[in-house]
């Protein structure tokens, strides 16, 4: 039998964990499930966790007026999900909608902000990685405002339709 | 040299030949996909995947346009074509019996027997996925002698996904591993949103020995080639499609030209180990 | 390289002989050229230049003139002599006629389901190209590369070489720009021609050694009464040659030259000489080498009948690197940059040699006097060496 430990160790974003710190982060940890279309967390809600996904497929979404739901992107298997706990006021500001049954080890946010307060080097070693990872997910959403498949707005000197 | 003067009877490489259009399909708003068989010539030339020819509408203009049929079959000849300007404007105006001039095939291939006994990596954004079509016909062919397929292909939004029957039937019957991503989608998409870079550690793959092709909006194709560079597909194994300005497609009339390449000769496929000194220069 | 294919018995007189025409006899030689059916084209002037044209006799030939040339700026002068040939090269190149401004490639005619293609017939016109540069020469060779060296060729630049006669000239005095000693292609006329000049004034006597290239300079120049070369008349022709090549107008230092310019993209030269430039395009009109073209489909009122025509273009303008939604190079940097550096450097690339004669027309023909050999300088004396980026990664 698996223990939190052990999911999280062979996970990309604990692996070169030193193994003490990861056994602090699964002593805040606890595995979770959610089915189709449950949502893990609301916009606008407490954010004091996050979920280290192992299965299935989840949405981050926001409702526009007149558009309904709009998916900003989707966190799927391999992944981490969120980081509002990070920074006051802790409220998340997207919702995650399941789109595909996700297996996920839920971490809570608070019991990791008051071990890292306690241990710097504990809070140093989680803070670079989640910064990775934040680096990361901003480089592709550049990606993505670059609207890369759009014709390019006219304006150039070819006249057309 | 007498060498350089004896070419002078060559054939003339700027005569199309006509071709008649078979049929016409509608992939999106904005693509269509038109298949032509030869009215001059039956003997119609053969091609290799990443190839182009060169499309003429009568008295509206000429324009490159990937082939992207089955390269074991020569007809009809098969071009998906998005409506972007005045030519590929009136093409798609153009219905069953109607004539197009043809020259071609052009340029330089996806090196597709460079995947036999490797994983093939197949990145797509766009109206890319049209070039690249050609060699998952030609893999699925011949499925036994590559390692793992992948098929990684972003689109701009649901309704933007092109070939999406066909992305489908390779998923569940072509045994290749097929991800479609999308920028931007409503709540009633239930696949993945992201750019399409994000696929490429959901798919398992040997980095050391893969071969990966790329085609693209040239910033999706730079992107990519930098992420997979990353995980360690050396550049000598991974390809691209540049495009540039094209008028003769034989490399006479200069427009085409990318630091010392000419796209329609030496390209359009080029290797990113050959490239990535030009990548990042703005303008050149 | 033999000009011609032709096997025609070779006349008394042997391929690489020397011979001397005396002036009152040159007309002999236009006489020759046009019994064999060829349309004699030469400098003329006009417009305030010498331009190339075709030419009726001697007389047409810009005899007592000369040229002054400097960055921007031509003018024709008065010689004391009566030399035919005393002037450097002009803003026209043989490319106008080798690789004319427009030409027809075919026509479409509508049909009642589609349309036709009616291919342009090739001209007939055979040319005899009379004083040709040895800097041309070599441009003449590159431009066979471009549109017969490749994977396709050129057909009707296939003919309209094949059919044509090149008499060439050694230059009696090197022009205010002229640079061909730097770039290896002259003054000195060595190969590619039928028959080949020097003239020379000298001691009251005017004269012309003529060195015959090929079968068919033989049997035109056996119709032109000659003398056999003395060794006076040799040395004499030798020691024009020998002048020439020692009172370049400028110099351009070709070592290690693609990949200094190649590694110096970003350099900031190119932004300064923007600065300069008006992306007129002169250069490229005037440049022999430079091949670029655009190719155009028009159509008539009632769209019956199409045509597709092939015509001179330049990198320089906006539209030409133009794909949907922009130009990849839309400033005036950008193109520069472009031009000098496909002629320097990735011409090697593509081709195998340099794309620059240094016959010096860019430099001359610039409206703000932009000189090719100080852009190089400028970009060499302050770069760092080739092996090392300048520009950060």
């Amino acid at each position: 039998m698996q223990t939190i430990a052990d999911e999280l160790a062979r996970h990309p974003f604990f692996s070169t964990l030193d193994p003490r710190d990861v056994e602090l982060i699964a002593g805040c940890g606890t595995n979770a499930q959610f089915g189709r279309d449950e949502y893990l967390f609301r916009e606008g809600e407490q954010a004091d966790r996050f979920y280290v996904i192992r299965h299935g497929k989840v949405a981050l979404e926001t409702a526009a007026p007149q558009a309904g739901m709009l998916t900003i992107e989707t966190i799927e298997q391999g992944e981490v999900l969120g980081w509002s706990w990070l920074f006051p006021p802790y409220r998340w500001h997207f919702s995650a909608r399941v789109l595909e049954p996700v297996r996920a080890i839920s971490l809570d946010g608070a019991c990791l902000r008051e071990k890292a307060g306690r241990d710097h080097d504990f809070g140093y070693a989680i803070m670079s990685r989640f910064a990775a990872i934040i680096v990361e997910r901003l480089q592709a959403t550049r990606l993505q405002l670059l609207d890369v498949y759009a014709l390019p707005a006219r304006g150039g000197k070819r006249v057309s339709r | 040299m007498s060498s350089v003067m004896d070419r002078a009877s060559d054939p003339d490489p700027m005569l199309p030949r006509r071709y008649r259009v078979q049929r016409r399909r509608r992939e999106l708003a904005d693509t269509f996909t038109l298949e032509l068989d030869p009215l001059d010539d039956p003997a119609v030339p053969t091609f290799a995947p990443g190839q182009f020819n060169m499309l003429y509408v009568f008295g509206v203009g000429e324009i490159p346009i990937s082939i992207s049929g089955d390269p074991t079959r020569r007809t009809p000849l098969v071009h998906t074509i998005r409506d972007v300007g005045i030519v590929s404007h009136a093409m798609q105006a153009l219905g069953p019996g109607e004539v197009l001039g043809v020259r071609g095939p052009f340029g330089s291939r996806w090196p597709v027997e460079r995947a036999y006994d490797k994983d093939l990596v197949v990145v797509a954004g766009g109206i890319g996925l049209a070039p690249l079509r050609p060699v998952i016909y030609a893999a699925l062919a011949q499925r036994a002698r590559f390692g793992r397929i992948a098929v990684l292909y972003g689109a701009r939004s649901p309704s933007d996904i092109l070939f999406r029957g066909e992305l489908q039937r390779w998923r569940t019957h072509g045994g290749l591993d097929v991800v479609v991503t999308v920028d931007r989608a409503t709540g009633s998409w239930r696949g993945s949103v992201g750019v399409v870079t994000r696929l490429i550690p959901r798919v398992p793959f040997d980095p050391a020995n893969t071969i990966a092709l790329v085609c693209g909006p040239e910033i999706m194709m730079r992107f990519t080639a930098s992420e997979l560079s990353k995980r360690g597909v050396p550049g000598e194994s991974i390809f691209m499609s540049m495009e540039r300005n094209m008028k003769c497609a034989v490399a006479q009339c200069g427009h085409c030209q990318y630091g010392p390449y000419f796209v329609c000769k030496d390209g359009p496929v080029f290797p990113y180990s050959a490239l990535q000194g030009l990548l990042t220069i703005w303008e050149v | 390289m033999p000009t011609n294919q032709e096997d025609a018995a070779v006349a008394s007189d042997g391929i690489g002989t020397r011979h001397v025409v005396a002036r009152a006899d040159f007309p002999r030689l236009l006489e020759a050229l046009r019994t064999r059916g060829f349309r004699v084209i030469g400098p003329v002037v006009r417009d305030q230049a010498i331009v190339y044209d075709e030419l009726s006799s001697v007389t047409d030939l810009p005899i007592g003139w000369t040229d002054e040339q400097a960055p921007g700026r031509y003018r024709l002068a008065k010689r004391a002599d009566e030399a035919l040939f005393g002037y450097a090269v002009g803003p026209h190149s043989w490319k106008r006629y080798l690789h004319p401004p427009l030409v027809r490639l075919w026509r479409g005619v509508k049909e009642d389901k589609g349309f036709r293609i009616e291919p342009e017939p090739h001209e007939a016109l055979r040319y005899a190209f009379l004083g040709v540069r040895a800097c041309e020469l070599h441009a003449i060779a590159i431009q066979d590369r471009v549109f017969l060296g490749g994977p396709f060729t050129d057909p009707g630049y296939g003919q309209r070489r094949a059919q044509a006669c090149i008499v060439a000239i050694n230059c009696g005095q090197a022009g205010g720009t002229c640079f061909c000693a730097s770039m290896g292609t002259g003054p000195h006329v060595d190969q590619g021609f039928d028959l080949s000049l020097t003239e020379v004034l000298d001691a009251g006597r005017h004269y012309f050694l003529f060195e015959v290239g090929t079968a068919l300079g033989a049997e035109i120049l056996a119709d032109v009464p000659h003398t056999e070369a003395r060794d006076e008349e040799l040395l004499a022709a030798d020691h024009v040659v020998a002048e020439t090549a020692a009172h370049m107008g400028r110099t351009l230092d070709t070592a290690n030259l693609h990949d200094l310019l190649m590694t110096n993209l970003e350099h900031p030269r190119w932004d300064e000489v923007a600065t300069r430039c008006l992306s007129c395009g002169n250069c490229t009109m005037v440049c022999p080498t430079c091949f670029c073209t655009t190719v155009e489909d028009v159509t008539d009122l009632a769209g019956e009948q199409a045509e597709r025509v092939r015509r001179w273009d330049s990198c320089f303008t906006s539209d030409f690197s133009f794909i949907h939604g922009g130009s990849v190079r839309g400033s005036t940097k950008a193109r520069y940059r472009q031009w000098m550096t496909h002629k320097l450097a990735t011409w090697y690339d593509q081709f195998g040699t340099s794309g620059c004669v240094g016959c010096g027309r860019c430099i001359t023909w610039c409206p703000v006097g932009i000189d090719i050999t100080e852009e190089t300088r400028a970009i060499r004396e302050s770069a760092a060496a080739p092996a090392q980026s300048s520009k950060e990664a």
